[in-house]
């Protein structure tokens, strides 16, 4: 299972996506910059990790999402290819249309750096099957725009589809996102979005392993 | 170019503002939404071209138009 990480200017969590991705799959993942536009045929996990890319100009990720390296990942998005957004990378997700609706600023207005909790209310995904339906784990979360949003019409949809992966557990919503919606996946199964940081909590030195399922689970190595 | 939250969409710091300005003194101001005005110098004299061209650059990028609204002003 061979992984990707894409680097844009102004993303900083490409390193720890990285050391959790080597840490997990036992193998370091390439890395694809923005400009790149194509991605290997042996890629079978693409990450976008978080940050500020572009300074969060106009939109958090709006110009992260018109970059070319976008078409290569949605090209192989549509032949199935795993693609994970964490935090911007969530944010770039949508505003590139590859996940329904938007990330806007807390409601609080203030930037939250803490740990949350976190109902895996879809298990029975790619990126979620190390998990039980249900169980709740903790997760750390740092952004500033994770109030997700979405019409009515479209979120009666996805709820239908199981198309929420992630809420926030125990009254932990950090944000302010409609129906604690902390990660969902499109249609298809194969790309989800998230703002939470599991790829900081999968050692001990982290104070936790939590995080570790989604890499276990997409990266097919189940028993790590 | 103006982009605007739409209508049922929260905007937190609209809020925020609205909350300042009554600390300020201003009474009866209410619905404070923020938005986004772009300015720009297009070339070209055909001015239906250049609206098509501004309305797909709002479609394309200025715009979010799940959450905004945008109109355009050319003078």
């Amino acid at each position: 299972m061979k992984s990707a990480v894409v680097q844009l200017p102004g993303l900083n969590r490409d390193r720890d996506m990285i050391a959790a991705l080597t840490l997990i799959s036992g193998e370091a993942p390439i890395t694809i910059w923005q400009t790149e536009t194509s991605i290997p045929d042996d890629v079978d996990l693409i990450v976008i990790p978080g940050g500020f890319s572009y300074g969060d100009y106009l939109r958090c990720g709006a110009i992260a999402a018109r970059m070319p390296v976008m078409q290569a990942i949605k090209d192989k998005a549509a032949k199935g290819v795993k693609v994970l957004g964490v935090c911007n990378g969530f944010q770039i997700l949508v505003e590139a249309g590859m996940l329904p609706g938007v990330l806007m600023r807390n409601t609080t207005l203030r930037f939250v750096c803490k740990e949350v909790k976190l109902e895996v209310v879809n298990a029975d995904t790619h990126f979620t099957r190390a998990y039980a339906q249900g169980q709740v784990i903790r997760c750390p979360v740092a952004h500033h725009d994770g109030n997700y949003f979405v019409d009515d019409e479209t979120l009666a949809g996805m709820q239908d589809r199981n198309e929420i992966v992630f809420r926030y557990a125990e009254g932990t919503n950090p944000n302010g996102s409609l129906s604690d919606i902390a990660g969902v996946i499109n249609r298809e199964g194969n790309v989800l979005g998230m703002m939470p940081h599991p790829e900081n909590l999968i050692e001990a030195a982290h104070g936790g392993r939590d995080g570790r399922g989604i890499f276990a689970s997409a990266l097919d190595v189940i028993a790590a | 170019m103006t982009v605007t939250l739409k209508n049922g969409v929260l905007d937190p710091q609209g809020k925020a503002i609205e909350g300042a300005l009554g600390s300020l003194g201003f009474e009866g101001v209410h619905q404070v939404r923020q938005g986004k005005v772009f300015d720009l110098e297009v070339d070209g004299t055909d001015r239906a071209k250049t609206e098509a061209d501004l309305k797909a650059m709002c479609e394309k990028l200025l715009a979010n138009t799940v959450i905004e609204n945008y109109t355009i002003a050319i003078d």
